[in-house]
């Protein structure tokens, strides 16, 4: 598959152009009175090719551009944004940044971050790979995985398409205490969802793959097949009674789970004390097998970063070592707020990656023996305050290890604390392709509703 | 021409150095014989936040957005361009690149132009003008202070006060141009509260597409404030939700949530015509007890869901979607319209310029049955009372939706009980409806901070019911 920078959507001068706007910003708020100043300012370009039935839906062509600006006069601070990048725009963004630092209120915790926490080091994380891909070959991709999930099996009765997309862009960050840097990233993917019929009644499911570089997604024909697997092996679904039992997340889902324990420790949860780990650095959350640590700086990841939203410098760290909470997730806002220092998360968590076990998917459904296999989570029902969990499920109910039959119309409910010790096994199952790695996650007891 | 038309020329044209005639211009260059239909949409947008945290503002946000964005459409197949300079030689570029979707012929016929004559629903005021900075500031710290007094268990209170001013001017394939100011104002204020260890919070707030005085009358400002310290301290006394099916009774207004999600989105034309909804093929079928009459109607003065206009320029509508327990419609844009033969009924909608429009809700409810809220009550042996909810999803191929709820208390022997924690309901959308026993007299709609998902674009909604008794419904709490 072609990789080549000389076709790419964004040339190296783009990011270039970008910092000296970014440089024109800062000058801009110095010369209205702003103390000190932040700009953001991103562009990207991308095509999204939508096919249904075999033949095209919607070809989309993406143009984005957008810029963030923060001044500070004194401890007080206002913020603009907008997808205008012109000068006399750029000058109309500061003045009314400006205009709200001067209404907001003394806030002796704002400010930029520590000058000494920002990134000096600006390692090539690989994360530009532009795929040359004219509209026609995106049909053509796209179609054949819509047929590969079509024609799999003869119980897929409709589809919603398939679609790719790619995506290049170059973000720039740059603040008045010198730091001035950014650097050009691509995304590429390829879904597919169809739907299968039995019985008069319906079910979808859907599959995607997504990467830096083209050539490492799935090809199309695994995606429509895993679509259309995943499709057919829901028809028959049906609710089962209410019962205590174990619940196996499937790598898919997971993420989510793990996404609640982030948030709970995440600084503006802390401080507002809205969180159910409060106080939770140095605390067996976890059983003492788990362990979660991010990596910002692994090659081609979907999460990595050299330095946060605000330039901090971010670096390999543990947040959960043998269970116990090793660190918190902050920005210099919410670290300055706790009196601790910002572990360079202002914007989020960057590869973050719960250590797999030695159990495979299969090995896995055995360790539960018996209990609900859920795929799929559908609603909100998380309370991060207090840790109640309650959310509608779909999955399989397993017996002796084995999948049974498709469950849908449940819910599973606990409290977020008590979920955590009850993890029995985390699978060596990894789903790559989002920020948070982790493979499917075994918990010894939930209450579902059902029936 | 007509005085909005004039407006959103002043606003989004002339600055740009743009005129109608260029519009024309470049509506011609994306006809061709094979595009059955076009728009290019305008829009400029100004925003603004405003947070009280910890006492102080401490943060104010101010957006501003413009863009243009240009579609084609041949049959079924959409070619979509969208850019935020507004040039001629980026439009026609956008024109050309869209028009690709349909085999190349020569241009279409361009009709004359022609200026779409709505009522508006609301004022075309810029709300972000309605009140000074100082006023906003003010309002959000009284708001603060008289909360705080309300209870000595109250530990934070975060109060958000945000604004929008969105002008859209819509060019359409028959050279017809329609134009709409869209105000929008909405104020959330949460509470923290904490009593011997436990801490819980509660929130709520409103909006309206009005200005910021809005909060201001009726002491709504506080209103709001007082509900969100109630819901907090009634979390503290809830014990653990039951886990099952049981008769689950729903309280007036924000509840209506249940609408939007077990049959609106189901109902939606794109999912119909594509066959790929649980409701597909079944108008005319019976999906609700006959006490059911449920409408989307975009038309409500000042409301959070209504629009004068869609984003295709076609008038909203009150659209009937059941009548006494029968599926009468679809919520439709033009496009699913034309392909299934229907009419479209003012629900194409669109998040911004640089998203693709298609069927949205506006304003959903359930019109009033004849029986008493009480009697309803108390009609019920044991079962779940649940009054306000966080939010909720639907997969609209299984049927299969959720609600969350925020407030609900145990119906035991017809009365009111313990307040139970937050638990999520699942249900399935076309049969749901089937097991509504009982319809109040107290029909309300929520107080506007609705915003809907799908597809990745959000825009505002409304939704409303009077007291439900659903016999039957999956409460997902831990005790089971």
């Amino acid at each position: 598959m072609p990789d080549s920078k000389n076709t790419s959507a964004i040339s190296d001068h783009e990011t270039d152009r970008l910092k000296n706007i970014a440089s024109d910003i800062l000058l801009e708020a110095k010369k209205q009175g702003a103390d000190q100043a932040e700009a953001a300012i991103s562009v990207g370009r991308g095509l999204s090719v939508n096919v249904r039935l075999g033949d095209v839906e919607t070809i989309e062509q993406h143009r984005d551009q957008g810029i963030g600006i923060t001044v500070y006069k004194g401890k007080k601070k206002g913020s603009a944004s907008s997808t205008k990048l012109d000068p006399s725009s750029i000058k109309e963004m500061v003045s009314a940044a400006y205009a709200i630092a001067q209404y907001a209120e003394e806030d002796p915790f704002s400010g930029l971050p520590e000058a000494d926490q920002l990134a000096t080091n600006f390692p090539d994380l690989s994360l530009h790979h532009p795929w040359v891909l004219n509209t026609e070959e995106a049909i053509e991709r796209a179609v054949a995985c819509e047929n590969a999930a079509r024609f799999y099996d003869k119980r897929i009765s409709n589809s919603e398409g398939a679609s790719i997309q790619t995506f290049e862009g170059t973000r720039v960050l740059a603040n008045s205490l010198g730091f001035n840097h950014g650097y050009p990233a691509s995304r590429h993917s390829m879904s597919c969802s169809v739907i299968g019929e039995q019985d008069g009644s319906m079910q979808r499911d859907y599959w995607y793959t997504t990467a830096r570089k083209a050539s490492d997604m799935e090809g199309p024909v695994t995606v429509g097949e895993k679509a259309s697997e995943r499709t057919v092996r829901r028809l028959g679904a049906k609710s089962i009674n209410t019962r205590k039992c174990s619940v196996m997340f499937a790598a898919e889902v997971s993420s989510g789970l793990i996404g609640h324990f982030i948030s709970a420790i995440r600084g503006g949860n802390l401080y507002r004390k809205s969180s159910f780990l409060l106080d939770s650095l140095g605390q067996q959350i976890f059983p003492s097998f788990v362990n979660i640590y991010e990596q910002p700086l692994l090659p081609q990841a979907m999460g990595s970063a050299a330095y946060d939203s605000e330039g901090v410098a971010t670096s390999a760290r543990d947040i959960v070592s043998d269970g116990v909470v090793q660190g918190y997730v902050l920005g210099s806002y919410s670290a300055r707020k706790l009196g601790l220092k910002s572990t360079a998360n202002a914007g989020g968590v960057h590869n973050l990656t719960v250590e797999p076990g030695n159990l495979d998917f299969n090995g896995m459904l055995k360790e539960m023996h018996t209990g609900l296999l859920v795929t799929e989570l559908i609603g909100q029902g998380v309370n991060t305050m207090t840790g109640d969990y309650s959310r509608g499920a779909a999955g399989y109910w397993v017996e002796n290890g084995e999948i049974q039959f498709p469950v849908e119309e449940v819910t599973i409910a606990g409290n977020l604390k008590d979920i955590y010790q009850a993890i029995v096994a985390v699978g060596n199952d990894v789903d790559l392709r989002g920020n948070t790695r982790t493979g499917s996650i075994l918990i010894e007891q939930m209450t579902l509703a059902g029936c | 021409m007509n005085d909005l038309i004039q407006q959103a020329e002043s606003i989004i044209l002339q600055p740009a150095g743009l005129s109608i005639n260029d519009i024309d211009q470049v509506m011609g260059n994306l006809l061709s014989n094979h595009i059955d239909q076009a728009d290019i949409y305008f829009q400029s947008s100004r925003s603004e936040s405003w947070v009280l945290e910890d006492g102080i503002v401490k943060d104010g946000n101010y957006n501003i957005e413009q863009g243009v964005g240009l579609r084609a459409v041949s049959g079924e197949k959409t070619g979509f361009a969208y850019s935020e300079e507004l040039t001629m030689p980026n439009m026609l570029e956008a024109a050309k690149s869209v028009k690709s979707i349909a085999s190349l012929g020569h241009s279409g016929i361009l009709k004359p132009t022609s200026f779409n004559k709505v009522p508006a629903l609301y004022a075309a005021i810029d709300p972000l003008n309605s009140m000074s900075r100082e006023d906003k500031i003010a309002l959000l710290k009284r708001i603060d202070q008289e909360t705080r007094k309300i209870d000595s268990r109250i530990e934070q209170v975060v109060v958000s006060l945000v604004g929008v001013y969105e002008v859209v001017l819509v060019a359409t394939e028959g050279g017809r141009l329609s134009a709409d100011i869209r105000p929008l104002v909405r104020m959330n204020v949460t509470v923290i509260v904490e009593e011997n260890g436990r801490r819980e919070q509660g929130g709520s707030g409103g909006g309206a597409r009005r200005g910021y005085e809005y909060f201001i009358e009726d002491d709504r400002a506080m209103s709001y404030a007082r509900e969100a310290v109630r819901l907090a301290l009634v979390n503290l006394e809830a014990v653990d939700a039951p886990a099952g099916t049981m008769t689950v009774v729903l309280g007036p207004g924000w509840p209506g949530i249940l609408l939007h999600e077990a049959i609106g989105h189901g109902l939606e034309g794109d999912f119909n015509r594509k066959g790929s909804s649980a409701f597909s093929g079944k108008i005319g079928e019976k999906v609700a007890s006959p006490l059911c009459t449920v409408v989307d109607d975009g038309t409500l003065d000042d409301r959070r869901g209504s629009l004068s206009v869609d984003d295709e320029g076609t008038k909203t509508e009150c659209t009937t979607l059941i009548e006494n327990g029968i599926l009468k419609g679809y919520m439709h844009d033009k496009m699913n319209a034309r392909l299934m033969g229907h009419v479209a009924t003012g629900n194409g909608r669109r998040e911004s310029y640089a998203h693709l429009p298609m069927p949205r809700m506006t304003n959903t409810y359930m019109l009033a049955g004849n029986s008493d809220p009480a009697e309803i009550l108390s009609s019920v042996k044991n079962g779940l009372y649940a009054v306000n909810f966080a939010g909720g999803q639907v997969d609209i191929t299984s049927g299969k939706f959720v609600f969350s709820a925020s407030e609900a208390y145990l119906i035991e022997d017809g009365k009111i009980t313990s307040p139970v924690k937050g638990a999520t309901l699942i249900g399935n959308g076309p049969d749901v409806l089937t097991k509504v026993s009982m319809v109040g007299n107290d029909l309300q709609l929520d107080q506007g901070v609705g915003t809907c998902g799908k597809e990745g674009q959000s825009v505002p909604v409304g939704v409303g019911q009077p007291t439900l008794k659903i016999d039957g419904l999956t409460v997902g709490g831990t005790h089971a």
